[in-house]
């Protein structure tokens, strides 16, 4: 039973969301909003696992002194000052000027954008790497960078002038081709196959046949 | 003048007042009771003081038709008209009028008004299964100031009756659903021929091939795994597809002994993977060795998250790292880290704009489609195999047809085409 009901509810439930598409007619086209609401509550309620995960295994390492313990220290700090402060403020917490509301205005939001911000040497790292013409595809990905790059700064349409280009020859156009053209072409395909693995494992799942997600066969 | 006569002239002077009195109360009270009659005032008729300039009525709109509204829950009929020939920059139409009855010959309720230029108008506020009447008004108004100064209108004639209903099959859609039986019936063939015996080929996945080495050379190094399932929940399919491929890598890394780590974005996708990894170990003949650790919850916050564990790798140095599910702008982040401490990546998402960034990062990447393939290429079950066999018949199909469709555009025959168009 501990592995039929789980594979019957996700088949009855997969041949609901399918139908439900196709049929528009009540109560079928509430099905999606009313398993969206089930699936919100289930994970709202989940979170307190997740949170009380977080604070067993932080303070196990404390607790044991494992290595990076300070950091469990930090976490745990952070986590019951945050939500000591949220929990005070009651149902207006997020409201401008209370406690909460500077912690997230001051220390999340710049955190998330300095982390956010750290993607920018990330690019330039990797770009170095990928960019480097070792073979034909790899030389071509590197054109088509390049000019991808320069079109998209005013400079690039600026050099182009200066040098006389034709109109259907500037930076800039030659970017909107490769990016309309070539880019798309490509990302479509890979959305084809993206689509069909996902149709492919969906019924495998409704099927019974995949049942990994279970923790096996 | 004698007595008598000044009685009958105070009596004649008194008569007449009287008869005017009784006239002048009698107006009085017929105005006042016709007042009172009167229905409410209109506020989009007040101030209808001025009487409009001649030949300034429109000609009412033609052709109108009035029908269920198609492929929908019901509560919705649709109306279209073509505009009346006043209806254009400068013309005498300034709106139209929609009126609804259930009655034919009375009864006409304003229930919207557009704009001139509008030509269809759905009525939301059909119930189902209920005859109604429509008409349509052209009107012209002229307004000063908000006060509308004078109307007139002209109507089309009575069309009806006319049912709402709600819809069993959404017809937009049947060549998805043509596409989707034919799909899932060739993955259905193609799993029983597995299971017959029959042998399939399946074009080799470098990245997956690598998932042994990835896992031997942490085995060697003698140092951890981690497997990252990205920042969605387990409604995502991607998630459902990176997880699959935990029970197997975990497999591996309890015959080998090889600590696996999992840090997690979502607490059900926690308890999922936490399910899975303890039966991992339970089948690689180890059930003692899982950890509850293992499996750990770091944050939902996208950032937080990449945070977290860009941390855990530069510390703890794991040999190999697994980015399987849906990532987003911590794709490039997290795999930057891994790769500048040495670490072998293996990667694998669905997110068309990520790909470049795990191809640039990863010493393997799983493009796609290779992902959802994972589960099944690793297992080997004939199963499985078969419904990988079915989807490669179900691209070779729609690559036949985008190549026929290109022929087809290209000497403006667009029909193929249009039997491709989806609706959301």
């Amino acid at each position: 039973m501990r592995r039929e009901v789980p594979l019957i509810i996700t088949a009855v439930v997969g041949v609901i969301f399918v139908i439900q598409y196709f049929i528009p007619h009540a109560p079928f086209n509430q099905f999606n909003s009313w398993f969206s609401d089930w699936f919100a509550i289930i994970g709202a309620c989940a979170i307190w696992l997740g949170a009380l995960n977080l604070m067993r295994i932080s303070a196990d390492k404390i607790y044991r002194r494992r290595s990076g313990w300070g950091y469990a220290a930090i976490i745990i700090a952070s986590f019951l000052l945050i939500a000591t402060i949220g929990f005070a403020g009651g149902s207006q917490f997020r409201d401008p000027g209370t406690g909460f509301d500077w912690l997230y205005t001051w220390v999340y939001s710049p955190l998330s954008a300095t982390m956010f911000a750290l993607l920018a040497f990330f690019v330039a790292s990797a770009s170095y790497r990928a960019f480097r013409a070792r073979n034909l595809e790899a030389t071509l990905l590197l054109l088509a960078a390049f000019f991808v790059m320069i079109g998209r700064v005013p400079v690039g349409d600026a050099i182009g002038s200066f040098i006389h280009l034709p109109e259907s020859l500037m930076p800039s156009k030659i970017t909107i081709w490769i990016m309309g053209f070539i880019n798309s072409a490509g990302q479509r395909a890979i959305m084809i196959g993206i689509a069909l693995g996902i149709v492919s494992t969906s019924l495998r799942i409704i099927l019974g046949i995949e049942r990994s997600y279970l923790g096996g066969d | 003048m004698t007595f008598n006569s000044s009685v009958r002239f105070f009596l004649k002077v008194g008569s007449v007042i009287t008869n005017r009195t009784i006239l002048f109360s009698l107006t009085l009270l017929l105005w006042a009771s016709l007042s009172a009659a009167q229905p409410p005032v209109d506020s989009s008729t007040a101030g209808l003081f001025n009487t409009p300039p001649p030949d300034v009525t429109p000609v009412a709109p033609r052709n109108l038709v009035v029908m269920d509204n198609p492929n929908d829950a019901g509560h919705a009929v649709i109306i279209t008209w073509d505009s009346s020939i006043d209806d254009h920059p400068g013309g005498k139409v300034t709106a139209y009028k929609i009126l609804r009855s259930q009655n034919k010959e009375s009864g006409f309720a304003k229930v919207a008004e557009v704009p001139a230029g509008s030509q269809q108008y759905i009525d939301n506020d059909a119930a189902d299964n209920i005859p109604y009447y429509y008409k349509i008004m052209a009107v012209n108004s002229s307004r000063q100031a908000g006060q509308l100064l004078w109307q007139v209108s002209s109507e089309t004639d009575i069309f009806g009756p006319v049912e709402s209903k709600p819809q069993w099959f959404d017809m937009r859609r049947l060549n998805v659903f043509i596409g989707m039986i034919i799909l899932c019936g060739l993955i259905i063939f193609y799993i029983n021929q597995a299971k017959s015996g029959k042998k399939l080929f399946i074009r080799k996945i470098a990245g997956l091939d690598a998932v042994d080495e990835a896992v031997g050379r942490a085995t060697e190094m003698g140092k951890k795994i981690f497997f990252i399932p990205g920042t969605s929940d387990m409604d995502n399919v991607q998630t459902i597809a990176g997880i699959t491929i935990l029970g197997r890598v975990a497999q591996l890394a309890a015959e080998y002994e090889t600590w696996i780590e999992v840090p997690v974005s979502r607490s059900l996708v926690m308890v999922t993977a936490k399910e899975i990894v303890k039966e991992a170990y339970t089948k690689a003949g180890r059930p003692d060795s899982f950890r509850d650790e293992q499996v750990h919850y770091l944050t939902d916050d996208q950032f937080g998250y990449a945070a977290g564990i860009d941390g855990m790798v530069v510390r703890e140095k794991p040999a190999t790292i697994f980015f399987m599910g849906n990532f987003y702008a911590e794709s490039l982040i997290l795999s930057e880290t891994g790769n500048s401490i040495g670490a072998i990546q293996i990667a694998g998402t669905g997110q068309p704009s990520q790909l470049p960034f795990f191809v640039a990062a990863c010493d393997y990447t799983l493009i796609g489609e290779e992902l959802f393939a994972a589960s099944a290429y690793l297992s080997r079950e004939p199963k499985l195999l078969g419904s990988l066999k079915g989807q490669d018949i179900g691209k070779a199909i729609i690559l036949v047809a985008i190549i026929v469709g290109i022929l087809l555009e290209s000497f403006n025959l667009f029909q193929l085409s249009n039997y491709f168009k989806v609706i959301g």
